[in-house]
């Protein structure tokens, strides 16, 4: 599905964010990159959908060869790939109707675009979305009337309404908490399964990675220096990938602190559905 | 310094604001300097305070013989007032269209670098000359009237807009823009998806804006010849006829007035 060789990345000023990375997702997973700030993991992502052109190496998604397309070959292929975005990124002044059918915007006319005249199948699908995220009733609120959590989820919808062939998510709870960062994670792994479509999820929550991603992926100053099923990760790759600290007050995977409400029961099923509560304006 | 001095003044420590300029040569010599040229500048403009105040009793002369103001050619007054309304909404409404593309093009985030300097240039042109000179420049171009005015006051506002909407449009959020771009929009597409939403409100409120400064500028531009009250003022000056005269100015000023009350009124509304 996605395949990811030689990756390397060096800004302007010479600062090398990745050095030849190369990644290959075969099969509908939630692969969580975890690092500390700065290892990388946004640029990683960015370069997948050339919202940061890579300096080398090549991508492939479903055969087709990203970083040698044009920029309007680029954009067909953008379309089918959703992002989701840590500060949300909604257009603000824009309601939430018109936020979650901008995931179609690739796809209609400029015209349509300027009237909002989105075709009956988009906009029942939107419907959809907002329902199936727990935001049925809010179409008409404005992006920015609206808490955390609820554009979280817009954000969610947005990516989806794409159709995407794969889900880029840029530490999408690091402005949330705990709680809301909970169900909006497993709320992204359970549509990334539903969809049956690869979701590379940024997050330097180990907590949350272990348990919801079925990869974790470990990058340190740009390189990858960790990759396996999250019951392998130990104090040890902790330290290759964040660097040294007293990794024991984790737990032995690291599963069972950090994201987690201390009175919610633990549970091993990651794949349990999440109901969402209520939401309140 | 003696051994009493240091004794006092670790007995009563002053503290004084630091001046702005802390070298004390220059600090002084940039004040007397000052002084200097400001004497020279008087001698130069011929300061007389003789003319000044033989010039006194022709001001009030000139005052009675404008009391009281003279309304009886209201006619002449009203059409007036009404080419420079009608000069003001037409440029208004071409200007605000035509400085969207300006705006745009004058945005280092949305355009390559020459195309930048392009438009950069254009609006740092037409700022540069005052509305009479860009004035002058279209009556010599295409003569008398009211079209010269309206050229210019549209010319003017594309550079307004131009220039504070590219602002704007510089300052947006570019989170919100590249998750439009993520959704595999072209560039038009973002702009009206990503961009339009940001900067409306601003675009919206310096539309008002400029609609007031141009009213106020086209009541100006008569004077060189490019049409409505202005042109009208300035023959009844040069005819004497100041009644006349202060009747022109008092329908100006209360005019004026109402416009800047009215769109000062909308634009709190809007924001």
């Amino acid at each position: 599905m996605l395949r990811i060789e030689d990756l390397t990345k060096t800004y302007p000023g010479g600062r090398t964010a990745l050095n030849q990375c190369a990644l290959s997702v075969e099969q509908s997973q939630v692969v969580a990159v975890i690092g500390p700030s700065g290892a990388g993991k946004s640029t990683f992502l960015r370069c997948i959908n050339r919202l940061v052109e890579p300096t080398q190496g090549r991508i492939f998604l479903n055969g087709t060869e990203i970083n040698a397309l044009g920029a309007k070959k680029m954009c067909r292929i953008r379309r089918r790939m959703g992002m989701i975005f840590q500060e949300y990124n909604l257009v603000e002044r824009l309601t939430v109707m018109e936020n979650v059918l901008s995931g179609r915007l690739g796809f209609v006319s400029i015209f349509q675009a300027i009237f909002r005249r989105f075709p009956g199948a988009d906009v029942e699908l939107a419907l959809e979305m907002l329902a199936r995220v727990g935001l049925s009733g809010y179409e008409n609120s404005r992006a920015d009337a609206l808490s955390g959590g609820q554009r979280q989820r817009v954000g969610i919808s947005r990516a989806l309404m794409q159709r995407p062939q794969i889900l880029l998510v840029d530490e999408p709870t690091s402005s949330l908490d705990p709680k809301t960062a909970r169900t909006i994670m497993s709320l992204i792994a359970e549509l990334a399964r539903e969809n049956g479509i690869p979701a590379l999820i940024n997050t330097h929550d180990v907590g949350l990675a272990t348990e919801f991603a079925q990869r974790i992926v470990g990058l340190s100053e740009g390189d990858i220096v960790f990759d396996d099923f999250p019951k392998n990760i130990n104090a040890s790759s902790l330290t290759r990938i964040f660097g040294e600290a007293d990794w024991k007050q984790m737990g032995d995977s690291g599963h069972h602190t950090t994201g987690r409400a201390l009175d919610e029961p633990l549970t091993e099923d990651t794949g349990k559905t999440v109901s969402l509560e209520p939401i309140k304006a | 310094m003696s051994h009493s001095d240091a004794e006092a003044h670790t007995l009563r420590p002053s503290w004084r604001p630091r001046p702005t300029i802390r070298n004390p040569w220059l600090r002084w010599s940039l004040l007397i300097g000052c002084g200097f040229y400001i004497i020279y500048a008087i001698g130069d403009v011929h300061l007389n305070p003789e003319r000044f105040i033989s010039g006194i009793p022709r001001v009030a002369e000139m005052l009675g013989v404008m009391l009281p103001p003279d309304f009886s050619r209201w006619d002449l007054l009203f059409s007036g007032i009404l080419e420079s309304i009608q000069m003001a909404i037409i440029s208004t409404a071409l200007g605000i269209v035509l400085g969207i593309p300006v705006a745009v093009g004058a945005s280092r985030n949305l355009v390559p670098g020459p195309v930048y300097a392009l438009f950069r240039g254009y609006i740092g042109m037409v700022r540069t000359l005052p509305e009479v000179l860009i004035a002058i420049f279209f009556v010599k171009a295409i003569g008398f009237g009211a079209f010269a005015g309206m050229l210019t006051l549209t010319t003017a506002s594309t550079a307004f807009v131009g220039k504070l909407l590219a602002e704007e449009i510089e300052a947006i959020d570019p989170g919100q823009v590249e998750a439009i771009r993520a959704t595999g929009a072209g560039w038009s597409k973002v702009l009206i998806y990503g961009i339009q939403p940001q900067v409306l409100p601003r675009y919206i409120g310096l539309s008002i804006y400029r609609w007031d400064i141009n009213f106020r500028e086209s009541v100006i531009l008569g004077i060189v010849g490019a049409g409505g009250i202005g042109a009208t003022l300035y023959n009844a000056f040069g005819r004497y006829e100041y009644d006349f005269g202060l009747a022109i100015l008092l329908v100006m000023i209360v005019v004026v007035l109402i416009a800047e009350w009215g769109s000062g009124e909308i634009r709190s509304r809007i924001q």
